[in-house]
């Protein structure tokens, strides 16, 4: 009895006086932490919300705005102007909508030589590089990596040296008795030399008559020049290093004995590959993939430095004629847009990618376990 | 006896065989190397040739006559002033991200505080921004803000990244708590404990940060060109870029150009090679040997 009336009270006294000063503690202390949550987070918030948030937010403001370049963007005398500027890129016939087709179409056949070459490239490196009985994998590695760290304008100097008339790879050629093309003046499409090969030269009206953004789908169909396929060259020869480095954890992964089983069964390499290493890597491979895709329609460094666009608008792309249009004409309200309209693309991609990834998701978790 | 005998001939067949297999497959190899090695040589080798020699012999790595008439061209363009101008954005950039981004991160992954899965939110979304879309509407608040055409201009857009306050905030969930939590119960503050406990403790991120931010500021092209106007601020990237953009396979002054490359080349090159193992280590993390 009395030990139990006098245990409450224990209780009761040894809570009593330390009770509201634990609950203040913790209380101040969380207070205190939150403030130098925010404290520490400040710098970088601010930053991104300065040089990210709020230029997204003017620029949007300038693609709807008539602003000259002059002066400043929010001053009183610039207007808006709707969706004008939008309108001559995407639907009023002229050369803005004309222009912003060239780019989309050579920026498209970018991204379908790119994207397959650079990812089975990347993906043979790292199968390559990944192997343990490989002598000299660290000089392999590094050779194939390199090129992803010099930077943009090394490399363009480097290919353009590799690409002019009396080049290396003309004097190349020259060895083999060919006489090589000039590769930065040549504005014919490759299918169409192709096409005049066999001997068509003339489209058939039906092609010429109908486009798409201004460009007749006869243009549509060109492929690339042959100065396209140097930045096309450039871009596999510079960038499947990187990927290669992000394929290799995921090899590495892999486990023996799954490798060691299938070969016992009798899988030859490339049954195993196929049924073993692809799926297990599909992850990585969705990586590379949505990368490659992001990146490649964010072409600038090299079409400024090699071509500029040149010959005859077959190497535009949106993120260069966006600069173009607006450092260069100083038509600021329709670079914008052009900007806006990349976003929209490569937005549309990417979750284009990622509702493809879920929907594939489902088939990864099942590996290649059975043969 | 006689079985594995025949075991032994039939084995050493196979092998044999195996071993012309695997000499195809260096061969091959080497070959694909070549492809990715010859370009630096032609680059280095063309750096010191003259100018009849690049363009008669372009092929040819090995310059009839080493010169170096190439790199003292180089000394009287401004090659001087845009390397330090290349140093110092560089430099600064790197130390603001080391700071912000480990700052950032740490406070993502460690303090709790209310708005912090929306900051976290805001972070990822900014990464998912396509950094060629944001080249206008970078010029136009570097502008708008009076720093257009200064160092600051050139620098300060470029403090933090956004993908490396993720890589921190992930490296410091990955490492345990306790020890901050000792360090708190012997009173230090959270800045103190961050200063002399954590951020040693995050040696490898930090180095894996310093080398992509020195990497991408030094490479930097584009954010460059956008925020100034005058030569005096030209970096490596923009300097060298203006001797060549848009003369469309002119082939003139093939060694300056690539002298120019090799030089811009070299201390990307030192980082790279003194890192190599930090570098490589994404691929190395999970091998097990």
């Amino acid at each position: 009895m009395q030990a139990a009336r006098l245990a409450p009270a224990r209780a009761a006294r040894r809570r009593a006086p330390s009770s509201p000063g634990a609950r203040r503690r913790p209380n101040r202390a969380r207070r205190r932490e939150a403030a130098t949550g925010w404290l520490f987070s400040a710098p970088a918030l601010l930053l991104l919300v300065v040089f990210l948030v709020i230029p997204i937010v003017l620029a949007g403001w300038v693609s709807i705005s008539d602003w000259g370049g002059i002066g400043s963007p929010l001053s009183a005398g610039v207007r808006p102007v709707g969706l004008a500027n939008y309108r001559a890129l995407l639907t009023e016939p002229g050369l803005p909508q004309q222009q912003l087709g060239l780019s989309l179409r050579d920026n498209l056949y970018y991204v379908l030589l790119v994207v397959p070459a650079q990812t089975a490239l990347a993906l043979l490196l790292a199968v390559v590089v990944s192997r343990k009985a490989l002598h000299g994998r660290g000089f392999f590695r590094t050779a194939f990596y390199f090129p992803s760290v010099t930077s943009s304008v090394a490399v363009s100097m480097v290919f353009l040296f590799l690409f002019a008339d009396a080049g290396v790879v003309n004097g190349a050629l020259s060895y083999l008795g060919v006489h090589g093309p000039a590769w930065f003046t040549d504005p014919r499409g490759l299918l169409h030399t192709i096409l005049s090969g066999a001997g068509v030269t003339r489209p058939p009206g039906l092609l010429a008559q109908h486009g798409l953004l201004g460009v007749p789908w006869w243009d549509w169909l060109a492929g690339p020049s042959l100065a396209m396929m140097t930045l096309i060259i450039l871009a596999v020869w510079s960038t499947s290093g990187t990927f290669m480095l992000l394929f290799l954890p995921a090899l590495y992964n892999i486990s023996g004995d799954i490798e060691e089983a299938a070969i016992m069964d009798g899988a030859g390499s490339w049954t195993r590959f196929r049924r073993i290493t692809l799926p297990l890597i599909r992850p990585a491979l969705f990586l590379v993939l949505t990368l490659g895709l992001i990146g490649t329609w964010q072409v600038f460094d090299q079409v400024f430095l090699i071509t500029q666009g040149n010959p005859a608008g077959t190497t535009l792309t949106p993120a260069f004629l966006a600069y173009q249009v607006s450092f260069g004409n100083q038509q600021w309200g329709q670079g914008a847009a052009i900007a806006f309209i990349l976003f929209a693309i490569i937005i549309v991609l990417t979750v284009g990618q990622r509702l493809l990834l879920r929907e594939r998701g489902i088939a990864a978790t099942i590996p290649g376990r059975r043969l | 006896m006689i079985a594995s005998g025949a075991g032994i001939v039939r084995r050493s067949s196979r092998r044999a065989g195996r071993r012309w297999l695997r000499s195809g497959l260096y061969l091959a190899l080497a070959v694909l190397a070549f492809g990715y090695v010859y370009p630096f040589l032609l680059e280095v080798g063309t750096a010191f040739k003259t100018e009849a020699d690049a363009a008669g012999h372009p092929t040819n790595p090995l310059p009839h006559d080493w010169v170096t008439t190439a790199f003292i061209q180089l000394g009287q363009q401004d090659f001087g002033r845009w390397f330090a101008n290349s140093v110092l954005v560089a430099v600064l950039v790197t130390v603001g991200r080391l700071l912000s981004d480990s700052m950032a991160g740490y406070a993502l992954a460690r303090l709790r505080f209310r708005g912090r899965g929306a900051v976290f939110t805001a972070v990822i979304a900014v990464i998912a921004v396509p950094g060629v879309v944001l080249l206008i509407p970078k010029f136009l608040v570097i502008r708008q803000l009076g720093i257009y055409d200064t160092y600051p201009g050139l620098i300060v857009p470029l403090l933090t990244d956004a993908t490396g306050v993720f890589i921190m905030k992930q490296f410091f969930e990955s490492i345990p708590a306790s020890i901050e939590e000792a360090a708190h119960i012997d009173g230090a503050g959270t800045f103190r404990t961050f200063w002399s406990v954590v951020l040693p403790m995050a040696r490898p991120a930090l180095i894996a940060l310093t080398i992509l931010s020195f990497q991408g500021s030094w490479n930097n092209f584009s954010d460059i060109l956008i925020a100034h106007q005058s030569p005096s601020l030209d970096t490596l990237t923009t300097g060298v870029g203006r001797l060549v953009s848009g003369q469309l396979g002119v082939a003139t002054q093939y060694p300056l150009k690539l002298a120019a490359a090799v030089a811009m080349t070299i201390p990307v090159a030192v980082v790279f090679f003194v890192f190599q193992k930090h570098i490589m280590r994404t691929g190395d993390g999970a091998l097990k040997e």
